[in-house]
């Protein structure tokens, strides 16, 4: 896949105090997630792509141009919904993503066209001759997506799409950015601090801490690479069991409680773990693959150090 | 009514010329700025002097009409640049009236709404933004200023013949270019302020405020400091009567008074002010250093 944003040394600086430090990455998924605490950088990083804050160093491309040198070129391809409330609140849900739509260079005509789609696309279609002043909260975030595709970008930024929405809007939401990554006609950039967005819509992961990279992958890869991880209760001889299992090359571990943990060596199978216990007359009484959730991707980046590199 | 299937599709049509997209916003704008019946009526009632203006001039010509109320002059009246200078003054006051209530209903919406980085996301850029805007007041108080004011130019023209249009083009260039300074002036100041101050009616007050209090210290300051015309420099309405003069050919009745130069210094410093507040305000987010 073609890269859609390549951070090349990245660095911006308010006043003295540097916000992203020197940034290097390539990220090429059909949608990437941007995770990190709060004043970790991610806004700004979304924020400098979009030309708003210029770099103090190094640079970014979006689709191979230069946000430094063709920012307006790379703004005709992006699409982006901020976190705040950015809705002008005497206007109807359609002549403000019409306008929208113009603004972006479609002409008058195929604006209102694509915009009562957007409208009808996000579920807005009812409401759509209604002032903006009067959405509810979700209404208000749907509205905010049915700007950002109005003019159909090949890339559009989502900063936190999922804030303040009940459990029912959140799914909505969720789902809508599924179908738009199925389409596969536009990537998508989604910044969330909520993990269980990412991991829904997803397939690579960059998480910032204090303005530096601190973890980089590709989601599918991660999730496979932890396929080998077991853990496991048992009941009578633990401390033999583990023994045995090490033997044939496994890294094991005591938990307490009867548990183990362990990464399985190549060529060992479960069934083998069963016949060893069997033969040492040990109980299984559970037995489950733990695959690494995002949350502990998180969290293990979170302990890692911040260099700016990976 | 088309279903449409409700999907997302990516846009390959045609695109409008970049260089014409801040009508865009001047239309939108424009669109909700009579829904006011108050502009209504105010924008209807600035059309009143130039009408009663043409009318004069009209029966100025009208032989029949000074018999009938026994005038011997040929004349009523002279079209000059006094007449024009008073033009000016009158429909520069009526349409700072004007901005004074819509002008700072244009950028402050999009202020308090936090709507700027939508504009700015876009390929739309901070200048056209201001352009769009401004446009909006430009456009609706050109109506009212030198577009009714050449009209007048053109009607004495053609009463008096050619002869006097040729020797008076001066006024009509006065008219024109004093009518835009003015007009430039008062929307920047209320764009400005509209941009600082979120709050429609405080910053609608400020921009009245700003034209007042401006006159009413520049006097004062000009008595107090005996001889001194520094309190030109912060009473605009002073320094466009003062450009307005020089440019129709007028001999000023004030004793004291500024140079052209140092008017026209004056207002573009005044407008550079602007200028320069809305670049600081208008912005997709405002950083804190």
């Amino acid at each position: 896949m073609t890269p859609v944003i390549e951070l090349d040394g990245l660095g911006v600086r308010f006043g003295k105090r540097d916000i992203l430090n020197g940034l290097t990455c390539s990220l090429s998924a059909q949608t990437i997630g941007l995770l990190g605490p709060n004043g970790a950088g991610k806004s700004t990083l979304l924020n400098t792509l979009l030309g708003f804050y210029k770099p103090s160093r190094g640079t970014a491309r979006v689709f191979g141009h230069d946000i430094r040198t063709a920012t307006k070129h790379v703004r005709s391809l992006v699409g982006y919904m901020p976190e705040n409330d950015a809705l002008i609140a005497n206007m109807s849900g359609v002549s403000f993503i019409r306008m929208m739509a113009e603004l972006s260079g479609l002409p008058a005509e195929a604006a209102l066209e694509r915009a009562h789609e957007a409208l009808f696309y996000v579920g807005l279609g009812e409401a759509r001759y209604r002032k903006l002043g009067s959405y509810s909260l979700g209404m208000r975030q749907m509205a905010k997506l049915a700007q950002a595709i109005v003019h159909g970008p090949k890339l559009v930024i989502l900063d936190e799409p999922t804030n303040g929405l009940d459990p029912a809007a959140r799914q909505r939401m969720i789902r809508l950015v599924q179908e738009m990554k199925e389409t596969r006609e536009l990537r998508i950039v989604l910044c969330s601090h909520l993990l269980r967005d990412v991991e829904e819509c997803c397939d690579e992961v960059l998480i910032l801490k204090q303005g530096s990279i601190v973890h980089h992958s590709n989601l599918e890869e991660e999730r496979s690479a932890n396929r080998r991880f077991v853990e496991l209760e048992a009941l009578g001889d633990q401390n033999g069991l583990a023994e045995a299992l090490q033997q044939l090359g496994c890294e094991c571990a005591m938990a307490g409680g009867g548990r183990i943990k362990m990464v399985l060596s190549d060529g060992l199978e479960i069934r083998d773990i069963y016949r060893i216990a069997a033969e040492r007359e040990v109980q299984l009484r559970r037995l489950n693959y733990r695959r690494d959730t995002l949350e502990d991707i998180f969290l293990k980046a979170m302990e890692t150090t911040t260099n700016g590199r990976l | 009514m088309a279903v449409y299937k409700r999907t997302y599709r990516s846009y390959s049509g045609p695109a409008t010329p970049a260089w014409s997209r801040f009508l865009i916003l001047t239309r939108y704008a424009s669109q909700g700025i009579f829904r006011s019946k108050f502009v209504t009526a105010m924008f209807a009632l600035c059309f009143f002097y130039p009408l009663g203006c043409a009318i004069a001039i009209y029966l100025n010509h009208n032989s029949s009409v000074l018999s009938l109320v026994r005038v011997t002059a040929p004349k009523l009246f002279d079209i000059d640049g006094k007449f024009f200078l008073i033009y000016l003054g009158v429909q520069g006051t009526l349409s700072f009236f004007l901005t004074a209530f819509i002008g700072p209903g244009l950028v402050s919406p999009d202020m308090a709404n936090g709507a700027l980085p939508l504009y700015f996301y876009r390929p739309f850029s901070r200048t056209e933004y201001i352009l769009g805007k401004l446009f909006v007041t430009a456009r609706l108080l050109s109506f009212i200023t030198w577009v009714p004011g050449l009209i007048l130019f053109g009607i004495e023209s053609s009463l008096s013949g050619t002869q006097w249009m040729s020797a008076n083009l001066r006024l009509a260039a006065g008219v024109f270019f004093g009518a835009w300074i003015w007009i430039l002036l008062i929307s920047l100041i209320a764009l400005a302020l509209s941009a600082w101050v979120r709050w429609r009616i405080v910053a609608g007050a400020l921009v009245l405020a700003v034209m007042f209090l401006g006159s009413g210290f520049g006097h004062a300051l000009d008595v107090v400091l005996r001889g001194s015309k520094i309190g030109y420099f912060i009473d605009p309405g002073r320094l466009s009567t003062t450009v307005w003069e020089h440019m129709l050919g007028v001999e000023t009745s004030a004793t004291e008074t500024l140079s052209a130069t140092a008017a026209w210094i004056g207002l573009l410093a005044i407008c550079g002010l602007c200028l320069l507040l809305l670049t600081r305000k208008v912005r997709p987010y405002e950083v804190v250093r």
